[in-house]
């Protein structure tokens, strides 16, 4: 578990950038933490691998304060996945690269070969393994800086707005990749500004504004309140706007996702082809 | 950040600091050195900066310890490395305060006004602004080698210079990157398609900065006085270290 407790935190005195943050990430949890630029979200989650110590408070991990260990330490339990790939990718070879963090964290020779092939071939990389990692696309980029987290097998894992330059389909593949790892009892957490993407996934949604918690609950309920979304500056996903303005079909007030308002229609257009009711315009 | 300091024109202030770095240069007396390096202060009091100005001297400790222990390994008298660390700092706290009290935008009009080629003025200013996006851009990569389990203060003196290789490409890579996207937008916005540019701000020399430029030449000319006429004391500290070279 991530627990954060009463936690302040300012970069210069006077202007703190998270206020009285009190949260708690249990095990296997899948989590968007989202919010207005400059909300804290960023800052939030850099104190779950120690990065960042609380100016006031306590963030545990898995019960440890994590002003007792070192980031190293912390982070063979919470890996981070930077927003950038380039801030971290620097070896000659996409192998080398995977390589670098086991080596830190004293994996033997014949340990790292394994999980580097392993986590190679989950992310579809394994025919890039002896090219540079500089002459790779973004979004290959972006797998690679994931590969070289998941190849420690971190028991949590924090994600900084992973879907920034990727397309529908990269996307899509995250999405089933972070349905795969939370099945197996991974907790996740992703920053992201991106509802549309949260709406499809459906996590539990943190919102952030102004360094303070405003609203935590699930994503259906979170992402159809507009009073709480205008104050964390985001917008309603495009299904759940739909939804509010198609009043006549009197829809629940809980879908944001294509899936959920397909079957919600499906079932409204067998019903009134049961009543015999017109189906199409003549 | 708004002082008198900072109302003064680029151009005099770097007559200023041209004063202060060829002062130091001339002198191998500690006390002539001292008071150059002290003499830079109701300067740095007047511009608000103190606090900017020590961390920018903690800066170069190290450098000014390397410099003092080489001429020491090297023979030269206590007194006279010491006096050669503190001309260093002298140096790099006259230039330090130029940058700290002149915006980029403002060099870059002084350059312009003193009919730089634009290329080159526009060139060093960009320099100059990018530094503290790269600082933010180093701290990131830090984090990021940190978070992967890299223990940058673990092991012997090489395998601490090592631990530095993950963190420099990324940011040399992330230099090169930025320098072509950068390119790109400037050539996309018709740079250099005009020789005549023309400028919205153009900077006026006020009875301060001819002040400043009168009290530098004063300033320099008591200090080769000085030098040629005036019989220093010479600090001795009689302790004897052998040369190991």
């Amino acid at each position: 578990m991530i627990s954060t407790e009463n936690v302040s935190f300012h970069y210069t005195a006077g202007s703190n950038v998270l206020q009285n943050v009190n949260l708690q990430i249990k095990d296997g949890e899948f989590v968007a933490i989202m919010g207005e630029n400059g909300a804290g979200k960023t800052t939030l989650v850099k104190m779950f691998n120690g990065l960042l110590k609380p100016t006031v408070g306590s963030v545990l991990v898995d019960g440890v304060n994590t002003r007792e260990k070192s980031v190293a330490q912390l982070s063979r339990d919470v890996g981070l996945i930077f927003q950038n790939p380039d801030h971290q990718l620097f070896a000659e070879t996409v192998r080398e690269e995977v390589a670098f963090s086991l080596r830190n964290f004293g994996f033997k020779e014949d340990i790292i070969q394994g999980r580097i092939t392993n986590v190679l071939t989950t992310l579809d990389l394994d025919r890039y393994e002896k090219s540079s990692p500089f002459v790779l696309s973004g979004g290959e980029r972006k797998r690679v800086a994931l590969a070289a987290v998941l190849a420690w097998d971190p028991k949590h894992v924090v994600m900084d707005e992973p879907t920034i330059g990727q397309d529908y389909l990269q996307k899509d593949h995250l999405r089933n990749f972070i349905v795969q790892i939370t099945s197996q009892g991974k907790t996740v957490v992703i920053v992201t500004h991106d509802v549309e993407f949260v709406a499809e996934c459906k996590p539990r949604v943190v919102l952030l504004s102004h360094g303070k918690i405003i609203a935590d609950g699930p994503a259906a309920e979170i992402l159809t309140n507009p009073q709480t979304l205008q104050q964390a500056s985001l917008v309603m996903p495009q299904i759940a706007s739909l939804m509010k303005n198609l009043k006549d079909f009197n829809p629940p007030p809980n879908i944001i996702d294509a899936f959920s308002a397909k079957a919600f229609f499906s079932g409204k257009l067998k019903g009134r082809v049961a009543a015999g009711a017109p189906t199409q315009r003549r | 950040m708004d002082s008198p300091i900072h109302r003064l024109d680029p151009r005099s202030k770097f007559i200023l600091t041209i004063g202060f770095f060829v002062s130091a240069l001339m002198f191998t007396n500690i006390i002539a050195l001292l008071v150059i390096f002290f003499a830079q202060v109701p300067g740095i009091v007047l511009a608000k900066s103190p606090r900017r100005w020590l961390r920018s001297l903690r800066g170069g400790l190290f450098l000014f310890i390397f410099i003092f222990v080489m001429n020491v390994i090297f023979g030269t008298p206590i007194v006279t490395a010491l006096a050669f660390a503190i001309r260093f700092l002298a140096i790099m706290s006259a230039f330090s305060f130029f940058f700290m009290t002149t915006s980029a935008d403002d060099l870059g009009l002084a350059l312009e006004q003193i009919h730089v080629p634009y290329s080159i003025s526009f060139t060093f200013t960009t320099a100059v602004r990018l530094v503290p996006t790269m600082a933010v851009d180093a701290q990131t990569v830090v984090d990021a080698q940190r978070s992967r389990g890299l223990e940058l203060d673990k092991g012997n003196f090489m395998k601490r210079i090592r631990n530095y290789i993950p963190i420099l490409i990324p940011l040399i890579i992330s230099a090169i990157r930025r320098s072509v996207e950068l390119a790109e937008a400037l050539e996309s916005r018709a740079f250099g398609a005009s020789e005549k540019r023309t400028a919205i701000v153009t900077l006026k020399m006020r009875i301060a900065d001819y002040l400043v430029i009168v009290a530098t030449i004063i300033g320099l000319g008591l200090a080769v006085y000085v030098y040629l006429r005036v019989p220093l004391p010479n600090l001795v500290i009689p302790i004897q270290i052998p040369r190991l070279f």
